[in-house]
């Protein structure tokens, strides 16, 4: 009897607790606010493309059967690929991008399922087919290439150094001898700095939100990755954060495929190079308010 | 193979790396828990209140998630800067909390086994304390202990792989590294996993061994 | 109420006791207060670090975490048990040819840690052209693992029920499989109850390591919470309230299966086995002999009392 009535108690407590969350329905003020109308500006930078036949790509006749894309992107890198923990919803130059594509493939936004995929895993998902193309900061190298294909780039970027507003002590890659270095397990960024460079100490975690984290509570003393993705968390907080330095290496994005469909490959490095203009629109959105300068690279062939 | 001969250091990283979380987690362990044993076999009854409930948290408690709270919870509460031995010590102190459980339960099991009138007979005949534990109790006890106490630290051996996602050098985390050079991952892993069946196989190995030798006879 | 340790307390000892049960409280204070002093210097205590929190979207994304976890181990602990009678069936034959591949199979399976066979199947099985998704990865591991254990646990309760149950279905005219079926493992599995369902707590615990092959459960749902700076990066919260969670879960299984285990003993003897409480995660090779014996050596819910 008395089980029941403490379970009842509980019960009732958690039901009200519950009701109390529903004060809080919207969400807290998303990152690079340009976006938050992100529906109505990147509507009317394309049509969804129809009668639309690419001829001997399995990857396109996939999407085709399934009536929808699948798409890898990364969930944490505001102004490249950003989702927002509460609303899910999706934000960034890459996503932007991603969108892009299924456009001209003929699936309207109602059609692609945007899948978040850490950087280590990033040829499986694509090797097992669980997404069809990937665009995320991703780097063409070529190890990588032995297993998948890319197009693009689509953008060029360099390693860079992201260190507390008040540190001076960093200022590029020579500097970091007894130094605590955070990258992502798996990314370029981190084997160059260890081959090449040599820290103090690295420290890997899954995401670049967590060495952010630590970086601002003193954990670690710089992280090293693309400055596309340092100058996204520069944007969110300039106050805590700067980008140390210039960057030392060269970083080209491109669209990740699945190996051997050129098909799909020579359909989107046709749309890169033709949509100038589109590119361009989405550079100053997201990319520009966070301080970098660029300009579209040329595809490779 | 070529995959371990082509990167042996890698391979000696890993298997040193998962000896120095065995042994130090082992040792935290059974300081821990020959001291939480010790309370919950105390006469005092908060001291036995306080090591059930530490021993019953922690039992429903993930060792993953220990590893979490220790690896990402600690080091914003303390200011703690990643330097190269920090994630290591972390990550024995949260082998050592999450397998001190164990140990505690075995001991308190073992010390329960001795018959209460052996303990009450060395009094009678007026031994002290000190005596009565290291003449009488504890040889009694010890052959119980020791073998499900070997069961404790092969489980901790197994247990060191957790901490290969929390940025320690391990065996667990030689996959990482390997694929990172383009090795074949189910290679890697295999190998991986025969190393394991190996150390266990020898500490069972051990563990029947000593469990023979010390049979108590009923 | 005198024990191993200490005799009955006298005055001397009563005093003493008290002073050392403040002291001990004391130093757990002592620790308590020192815990919570960093907590609230670094301003976990704070609004703005549970904020999130108090968004119904967060709770719901809490629940289908949750989801994922209790579906990953539900699976698991079927496949397991089933896993477990055919492991033990086979290992209990008196062929040997029979016997001895399956000791090896159950060995083996027993000795790989659950992680390193979790990477074999999502990290691995891909270079061969096998894909797996980290659901399976995790359930089929998990499977593998605990249904090993449960097959000694099983092939204990057995060996540990008085020969004449055997002979006796034999004498009826039952050949090996009904005196298997209908004598042996419904006993044994009532006298290993206690130890199934500890067994059974211990896959729910390592659901969580699909968290580092990044299967979307509460931990991993904790980690992408709590590195959001947008929401006050409530990493310390996240970690208090997701644990809370798994506790929660873990002592509601516990109280279930404890449930269940009462409504179905019919007969109030339930063996000659260890109690409750198990000292360690699995059946040791000492308490299979004390179970083969039939001896009642490992008991340590009995004794003192304490």
């Amino acid at each position: 009897m008395r089980m029941t009535r403490t379970i009842a108690g509980l019960g009732l407590a958690a039901v009200a607790a519950l009701a109390l969350t529903a004060c809080n329905s919207g969400s807290p003020t998303s990152p690079g606010s340009g976006d938050a109308d992100g529906g109505e500006t990147t509507e009317a930078l394309w049509e969804v493309a129809s009668d639309v036949s690419l001829e001997g790509s399995p990857t396109y006749d996939r999407m085709v059967e399934q009536d929808g894309v699948v798409v890898g992107v990364k969930n944490d890198q505001p102004g490249l690929g950003y989702e927002d923990a509460v609303t899910g919803e999706r934000t960034g130059f890459d996503v932007d991008i991603a969108r892009w594509i299924a456009a001209s493939l003929g699936f309207d936004e109602d059609q692609i399922t945007f899948q978040t995929i850490p950087s280590a895993n990033r040829e499986q998902a694509i090797v097992n087919g669980d997404i069809d193309y990937y665009v995320g900061t991703y780097s063409i190298t070529d190890s990588r290439k032995q297993q998948i294909d890319f197009a693009g780039p689509y953008f060029i970027t360099g390693q860079g150094l992201l260190v507390a507003a008040d540190d001076d002590s960093i200022n590029g890659p020579d500097d970091l001898a007894g130094k605590v270095v955070c990258s992502v397990t798996g990314s370029t960024p981190l084997q160059r700095i260890r081959d090449e460079y040599s820290p103090g100490d690295t420290v890997e975690n899954d995401t670049y939100s967590q060495c952010v984290e630590q970086l601002k509570q003193g954990q670690v003393d710089a992280i090293t990755t693309d400055e596309a993705i340092l100058a996204g968390y520069v944007a969110l907080e300039p106050d805590a954060l700067k980008i140390a330095g210039e960057p030392f290496s060269e970083e080209r994005y491109g669209v990740g495929l699945p190996k051997g469909d050129t098909a799909l490959k020579d359909h989107i490095n046709a749309l890169f190079t033709d949509g100038g203009d589109v590119w361009t629109a989405l550079f100053e959105e997201h990319l520009a308010p966070a301080g970098i300068s660029g300009e579209q690279p040329a595809v490779d062939e | 193979m070529g995959v371990i001969s082509n990167n042996l250091d890698v391979w000696w990283d890993g298997l040193l790396g998962t000896l120095i979380l065995f042994v130090a987690g082992g040792l935290v362990a059974l300081v821990l828990g020959t001291i939480v044993g010790a309370m919950r076999v105390s006469p005092i009854p908060i001291a036995r209140a306080m090591g059930t409930l530490y021993v019953n948290t922690i039992r429903n408690t993930p060792l993953t998630l220990v590893f979490f709270a220790f690896a990402f919870a600690l080091p914003p509460l303390f200011g703690l800067r990643l330097t190269a031995p920090v994630p290591l010590l972390l990550a024995i102190c949260a082998l050592g909390i999450y397998t001190a459980t164990y140990v505690a339960e075995t001991i308190r099991s073992g010390i329960n086994t001795v018959p209460v009138g052996q303990a009450e007979a060395a009094r009678a005949l007026g031994l002290t304390f000190g005596q009565v534990m290291t003449l009488v109790v504890m040889p009694q006890a010890f052959r119980s202990v020791i073998p499900p106490l070997m069961s404790v630290l092969i489980a901790l051996l197994k247990n060191t792989t957790v901490a290969a996602g929390f940025s320690v050098v391990n065996l667990g985390s030689v996959r990482a590294y390997l694929s990172e050079r383009g090795e074949n991952q189910l290679f890697v892993i295999l190998w991986v996993a025969v190393v394991f069946v190996a150390l266990v196989l020898l500490l069972s190995w051990l563990q029947r061994s000593l469990e023979n030798r010390w049979r108590v006879a009923r | 109420m005198s024990s191993v340790l200490y005799d009955v307390p006298g005055p001397k000892a009563i005093a003493r006791n008290r002073i050392l049960g403040v002291v001990t409280v004391v130093v757990a204070l002592a620790i308590l207060g020192f815990f919570v002093w960093r907590l609230a210097a670094t301003g976990q205590f704070t609004a703005e670090k549970w904020s999130a929190f108090t968004y119904t979207n967060v709770w719901i994304q809490i629940g289908e975490a949750a989801l994922s976890t209790l579906s990953a181990f539900i699976v698991a602990a079927i496949g397991a048990l089933a896993l477990g009678f055919l492991l033990a069936i086979g290992r209990l034959s008196e062929h040997a040819w029979v016997r001895r591949p399956f000791t090896a199979v159950i060995e083996v399976l027993r000795a790989v840690p659950v992680l390193v066979f979790m990477f074999l199947l999502y990290y691995g099985l891909p270079a061969i052209g096998v894909r797996m998704e980290t659901y399976w990865a995790v359930v089929i591991a998990l499977i593998a693992y605990n249904g090993s254990v449960l097959a000694e646990v099983f092939r204990a309760g057995v060996e540990s029920l008085p020969l004449g149950q055997k002979e006796a279905g034999y004498a009826i005219g039952l050949r090996k499989s009904g005196v298997m079926r209908l004598i042996l493992l419904p006993q044994a599995v009532r006298a290993m109850m206690p130890v199934i369902i500890a067994q059974l707590v211990v896959t729910l615990k390592d659901t969580a390591l699909g968290y580092i092959i990044t299967y979307e459960e509460l931990l991993f749902y904790a980690r992408y919470i709590g590195s959001q700076a947008a929401l006050g990066s409530p990493i310390v919260p996240a970690t208090i309230v997701v644990a809370a969670i798994y506790i929660g879960l873990c002592l509601l299984l516990s109280l279930v299966a404890t449930t269940v285990e009462k409504r179905l003993r019919r007969s109030p003897r339930g063996g000659v086995v260890a109690g409750a409480n198990q000292p360690t995660q699995e059946v040791t090779d000492t308490e299979l002999i004390v179970a083969q014996r039939g001896l009642g050596k490992f008991n340590p819910g009995a004794g003192g009392g304490v």
